[in-house]
């Protein structure tokens, strides 16, 4: 009665069609991708691993405090322990790559649907598919795509990985103060200093809790990153899985966990105060207080001469 | 000279069918009805005002009187439907987006009721946020920041941020941000409504003296009559977004143009509203030296009163004569008006202080209260029962008494 609507055909033939007329770009992402996932594996391992353990520790001591330093050396001492950490490694690049992407395109995407009533209807639904479809549907064009390896993995962990990077952006902006921003529009200011001046500060920790989930979301990807064959802790897993290892399935599992608890941990003190940013506003203000002694010690005024200007 | 702020016909309508509900609220219907057929709201109705230099003008008006969207249309950061605002002659909407952001810029600020700092900027950057958008140079930022702030009294928090200032004390940032624009016009909307009642009158006591240095054109937006009264020269009420009166304080309080104004009218303290200048008048005689003796007391018989001013050529108070005085001059042979027949005994003020400053004075003296100006000059008398008169009127409503 109902007639079939071929709705899977069009997309399969949109992606052939994809695939015939441009397969140089894919080609070019597929390669630029891998380069810096590759890259930055390399500087990950390539050092010994205590290097980046201190390291680690030291950025989690100026961001957060000591004791998810402390958290953050016996963490990853055990993960090196467990013999994972060129694995954890791989997997931190891939994250941390696959993020930051999700980000640069989340971020301003939700900018604009603050700023723009018609985006914010548009982009509502896509980003209501993108984080309902189950992932394994978007694997396939991405394996069409990219093949397998490390890219489709990357690819397919940013697409699951935007939408909270636009929805708490979005959200962020349209909760300012709308007098604060009407302060900004009465003295003149142009929609540009609005955005850049009031509207992204003001919207920051709301924009950083969506970098959060950004990073969180990118981390739950690994494991179905491992199943297209990218290395790191997802193909440790996929590996205990298919040989029913449960031993190395738990130590695989367990290293994702430590690096997912370090990466939430870190990533939520963004936006609020850290222990980094409260040692350089001391720093800022006292070299402040310096400079109002140096100066030549006016004449205390008591009523203000106010025409004396 | 042009007015500094010109608004005519100043109309704006929220939604629904926009040009319908402008005919309809032409055609005089109430918001109510207009909301009901073409789904518009009628913000603000065909109001036209204009605001001389130096002007503090008050807007007054309950919520959704219409008030904080009319302040709004004056600066455009909502969009008028219909009328004009012209700012030193020049209509704002013939602005181009450029230019209208420069007349912000350079010609008038805002004072928000909420304050509306930059929360993640010190008192100083906000205080400089004009000049910085100006793209004054940073040295020039600081003086002229350091200037506003000094002059609202809070230099010394200069390097705080605003949550770590009291509700006053961020308003005052808010004030000075203002004043660093060094804009000639202000508009200040419910700039103290959201302060304490003591922390408001020293914000009230801080607008009057800065006005009375700076001599801006302000326009203040308020929900407090008394404030209205306090502050303004002249008192625009709005209701449902129409103009129901405009006039000086005492203005409206002696002839309240509806129900709706005496309403609020009669909860207004009037010994704060009133002046000398309001309840003075002629004085019923005075007298110069050289005057004949006999003539004054007669007059003074005739008038029934107890004494009279003496003026000097120049009109200016040279003391009062009394009758028991005059009446022993004649008896000493003495028939011209002299100063032995002179005492001190009188007490005067100047035109613009309100009943409140001078109703201790009154009653005490053989003259009533005068009235001087800053040469002392006599300009009139106010008499008690003159005062006690306009304190106990109740206004006749519905119109003038």
């Amino acid at each position: 009665m109902i007639p079939h609507v071929p709705i899977g055909e069009w997309v399969a033939d949109a992606i052939d069609w994809l695939l015939a007329t441009v397969p140089w770009l894919f080609d070019a992402i597929s390669e630029v991708m891998s380069t810096i996932v590759t890259s930055l594996t390399d500087v990950l391992t390539t050092p010994a691993p205590v290097v980046w353990v201190v390291v680690l520790a030291v950025i989690a001591l100026l961001v957060r405090g000591p004791w998810l330093a402390l958290y953050a050396v016996a963490a990853f001492l055990l993960v090196v322990s467990l013999e994972l950490w060129v694995e954890t490694m791989q997997t931190l690049a891939l994250v941390l790559v696959a993020a930051l992407i999700a980000a640069a395109i989340g971020i301003p995407v939700g900018v604009l649907a603050a700023r723009h009533r018609a985006v914010s209807i548009a982009v509502r639904p896509v980003l209501d598919f993108m984080q309902t479809t189950p992932v394994f549907v978007y694997l396939i064009p991405a394996v069409f795509f990219f093949g397998v390896g490390v890219v489709p993995g990357v690819v397919a962990t940013i697409l699951f990985a935007i939408p909270p990077g636009v929805r708490l952006t979005e959200l962020g902006i349209r909760q300012v103060d709308r007098e604060v921003v009407e302060a900004a529009q009465a003295f003149g200011a142009r929609p540009g200093q609005i955005l850049r001046e009031v509207q992204l500060p003001l919207a920051l920790p709301s924009i950083m809790a969506g970098v959060n989930q950004v990073i969180m979301l990118a981390l739950s990807m690994v494991v179905t990153a491992g199943l297209l064959g990218a290395a790191g802790l997802g193909a440790v897993v996929v590996r205990a899985v298919t040989q029913l290892d449960v031993a190395a399935g738990v130590e695989g599992g367990l290293a994702v966990v430590l690096l997912a608890i370090y990466l939430d941990r870190l990533t939520a003190s963004f936006g609020q105060q850290t222990a980094l940013s409260r040692v350089l506003g001391t720093r800022r203000r006292s070299r402040a207080a310096r400079a109002e002694d140096d100066a030549p010690a006016r004449p205390a005024v008591e009523e203000p001469a106010l025409s004396a200007r | 000279m042009t007015p500094a702020l010109q608004v005519s016909g100043l109309t704006k309508v929220f939604g629904g069918r926009e040009a319908e509900a402008l005919r309809l609220a032409s055609d005089g219907l109430g918001r109510d009805e207009i909301q009901r057929r073409t789904g518009a709201t009628l913000a603000v109705h065909d109001v036209s005002f204009s605001v001389e230099r130096g002007e503090l003008f008050v807007i007054m008006g309950l919520s959704g009187s219409g008030k904080s969207t009319l302040v709004r249309l004056l600066n455009r950061l909502i969009e008028p439907s219909a009328g004009t605002v012209e700012v030193d002659g020049r209509d704002l909407r013939a602005l181009t987006d450029d230019q209208l952001r420069q007349v912000r810029n350079e010609k008038m600020s805002m004072v928000f009721q909420h304050f509306a700092l930059l929360p993640h900027r010190s008192v100083r950057e906000n205080a400089a946020y004009a000049l910085k958008i100006r793209g004054v140079g940073g040295a020039e930022q600081r003086e002229r920041a350091d200037w506003a702030l000094r002059t609202v009294g809070l230099l010394e928090r200069a390097e705080a941020r605003p949550d770590q200032l009291s509700g006053g004390m961020r308003q005052r940032v808010g004030l000075a941000r203002a004043l660093a624009a060094d804009s000639e016009i202000l508009l200040m909307d419910e700039p103290f409504s959201a302060l304490d009642p003591l922390i408001r009158r020293d914000m009230q006591d801080l607008l009057e003296r800065l006005q009375s240095e700076l001599h801006k054109t302000i326009v203040f937006i308020t929900h407090d009559l008394n404030e209205a009264m306090r502050l303004g020269d002249r008192i625009l009420m709005l209701k449902d977004g129409r103009t129901v009166q405009l006039g000086t304080g005492p203005e409206i309080i002696s002839a309240p143009a509806d129900d709706y104004v005496a309403d609020f009218t009669s909860d207004v303290d009037r010994t704060r509203v009133l002046t000398a200048g309001d309840l003075m008048r002629e004085p019923r005689m005075t007298a110069h030296l050289g005057d004949p003796a006999a003539d004054v007391l007669r007059a003074l018989g005739s008038a029934e009163a107890n004494g009279v001013y003496v003026l000097d050529d120049a009109g200016r108070v040279v003391g009062v004569a009394r009758d028991d005085l005059l009446a022993r001059a004649l008896q000493e042979g003495r028939t011209s008006l002299d100063h032995r027949s002179l005492v001190a005994e009188h007490a005067s003020t100047t035109a613009d202080r309100p009943v409140v400053e001078f109703v201790h004075l009154l009653g005490r003296h053989p003259v009533p209260l005068g009235v001087v100006d800053g040469d002392g000059r006599l300009l009139g008398v106010v008499p008690r029962a003159a005062v006690l008169d306009a304190l106990s009127a109740v206004p006749v409503r519905g119109g003038a008494r």
